[in-house]
């Protein structure tokens, strides 16, 4: 649509485009700016009040924020989202890898163990925790029974011992999201130049070689991918918690979605919900920064 | 390269032995579905139900707070309009993001993908209270209308789609003076199937198996949704471990039903999800 020749068709051509483009996207807009950035506002305001939803909400300034850095439980869910990290994700990436590697060779029936890994992703997280909730009840749970007879374990409090609750809640989450960032990194592997391994294969080099020097190297930013938004999840990990142990034992799973679900809906602390809400929106976009940076960097040293 | 047959043999083993781990926790929840009361608690644990008590079920769908049938409609109720309109809007707005010029459409677009980013309990509180205001509590709107006018996420993939369709698709439709909204309805939807099929599963199965918005939004137990009155079932019979799994697999089977069925767009749908980061 270059044609500049009659200036008066094409300038109603134009306009009559720009008003179907407003009027395209105009409801899509308007229910962002309602549901997304009106709200992210109105919350660092919110953060702001003292406000239980019966009384008037009372300005507060940054005491919110105050108390909440000296709040022994987000403190400690903060700690818990920390834990989590350090043991899920490297599980669930290396897992989530070595069924990639596994699945990219030429095997006869891949699609059909795909779709079987995938089905643990399908499933309702509901339906998933009360399934492992029955899996590690300590007296009939089957895990249990299996640790005792296989290596005559003592039976393990999987969800109430919290020296072992968040494990046994990352245990599950690699199995339920392994096929997910499996299929990630499946398309990434596809995605790599036959010619990169005919050349490596004139070379003579050992299949060891070319996971770690083509391999790996060319599906990091799908691994960085799969890590940031696994960090991010662990911050906003509620469903799980809710079914599974309700933050407990004690606080070792309190996560600070669940923190803040509890202040906002249990205890009626708006403004501190809101305050708690800030601090991990915060902490997110550094992380997110971070590792875009990271991946950049990244990026340019592979090509 | 060793390619020999060893080397084959252990892959399908290795394959095999995940597929295992994968399929025993849903072999198992089958079986407790299926055992008496004692046979789920007996020492040591049976594998297989002796016997097969197919009343479970009959139980775990009609004993909790509302029947089970109740709760599905519940559900779909809340899903089948979310995905239908998200759709629509989604893909119309791709189509002006693709296609149309007109002022501020850059930075508009960018709001739209940089929302991608926001962690929903930012938007939580304050949503909350707006819907509470407004008096939609204890009512399905707040778990439609958000999503309804289309998400970013659908947005940006429609968008992607119809960036890579030719130019000439449109041109001679436009010369003849046919609509943008028809250009856009008879021409590029009916292209654009496969993203809507792959969107579609994606938007209803993340209504179906929403759990918090629910869980806020909704008191009385007559508009419970498939996952809250699990939950409940689960909090009134604690320990009747035979029933929750019976009524886990009902509230399983529509969703591996959809999977089976548009498997190949969900697989598509992650691809290009994964593929942005």
């Amino acid at each position: 649509m270059n044609n500049t020749s009659t200036v008066k068709h094409g300038l109603t051509l134009r306009q009559k485009e720009a008003a179907t483009g407003v009027a395209f996207i105009a409801l899509p807009l308007l229910s962002l700016l309602v549901f997304m950035y009106y709200p992210i506002i109105r919350s660092f305001f919110i953060s702001l009040y003292e406000w239980n939803l019966l009384q008037k909400p009372t300005f507060n300034g940054v005491n919110n924020y105050k108390t909440l850095f000296a709040d022994k439980v987000f403190l400690t869910s903060l700690w818990n989202t920390c834990r989590w990290v350090i043991t899920y994700v490297p599980m669930s990436v290396v897992t989530s890898f070595l069924l990639a590697l596994l699945l990219d060779q030429k095997l006869k029936g891949a699609g059909f163990f795909r779709t079987l890994y995938y089905l643990p992703v399908v499933a309702p997280i509901v339906v998933v925790a009360l399934l492992w909730v029955w899996i590690y009840n300590t007296d009939y749970g089957i895990l249990n029974f299996i640790l005792e007879k296989l290596f005559h374990i003592k039976p393990i409090g999987w969800l109430t011992d919290a020296r072992f609750s968040l494990f046994a809640i990352a245990v599950m989450s690699v199995w339920k999201w392994a096929g997910y960032n499996m299929l990630i990194f499946l398309a990434a592997l596809q995605g790599i130049d036959d010619s990169i391994y005919e050349a490596a294969e004139l070379d003579g080099v050992t299949p060891w070689t070319k996971l770690f020097y083509i391999k790996i190297p060319l599906v990091m930013p799908s691994i960085y991918f799969v890590m940031l938004t696994a960090v991010i999840d662990a911050f906003q990990m509620f469903t799980e918690i809710f079914i599974m142990t309700k933050g407990g034992p004690g606080y070792s799973t309190y996560t600070v979605s669940y923190y803040l679900w509890s202040c906002a809906f249990e205890y009626s602390k708006m403004g501190y919900a809101c305050a708690m809400a800030a601090v991990m929106f915060v902490i997110i976009l550094v992380v997110t920064l971070i590792q875009n940076k990271v991946m950049d960097r990244r990026v340019q040293y592979d090509m | 390269m060793v390619q020999g047959k060893g080397h084959k043999f252990i892959s399908y083993f290795l394959v095999t032995v995940v597929a295992a781990f994968v399929i025993l926790p849903f072999v198992w929840m089958v079986a407790s579905a299926f055992k008496s009361q004692r046979e789920l608690f007996a020492y040591p644990p049976t594998f297989l139900p002796t016997v097969w008590k197919w009343q479970n079920f009959t139980e775990a769908a009609s004993r909790g707070s509302i029947s089970f049938v109740h709760m599905f409609l519940n559900s779909m109720k809340i899903a089948i309009p979310t995905t239908v309109f998200n759709i629509i809007f989604s893909s119309m707005a791709g189509y002006a993001f693709a296609r149309l010029r007109f002022k501020f459409r850059d930075t508009i677009f960018m709001l739209f993908i940089a929302s991608m980013m926001v962690p929903y309990a930012i938007t939580l509180i304050p949503r909350f209270l707006m819907f509470r205001t407004l008096g939609f509590y204890d009512t399905y709107v707040p778990l439609i209308l958000p999503a309804m006018f289309g998400t970013a996420f659908s947005i940006f993939l429609t968008r992607q789609f119809f960036m890579t369709l030719p130019k000439e698709l449109e041109e001679a439709a436009i010369v003849d003076g046919c609509s943008h909204f028809r250009i856009w309805w008879q021409i590029f939807l009916p292209l654009t199937k496969p993203i809507i099929a792959t969107l579609a599963v994606f938007q209803f199965q993340g209504a179906y198996n929403d759990f918090l918005g629910p869980v806020i939004y909704i008191a009385s137990d007559s508009k419970f949704t498939v996952q809250m009155g699990l939950n409940s079932f689960r909090n009134s019979f604690t320990s009747r471990y035979d029933l929750i799994m019976a009524g886990s697999i009902l509230a399983l089977i529509p969703v591996v039903i959809l999977f089976i069925v548009c498997q190949k767009y969900i697989v598509r749908g992650i691809v290009m999800g994964g593929v942005k980061g």
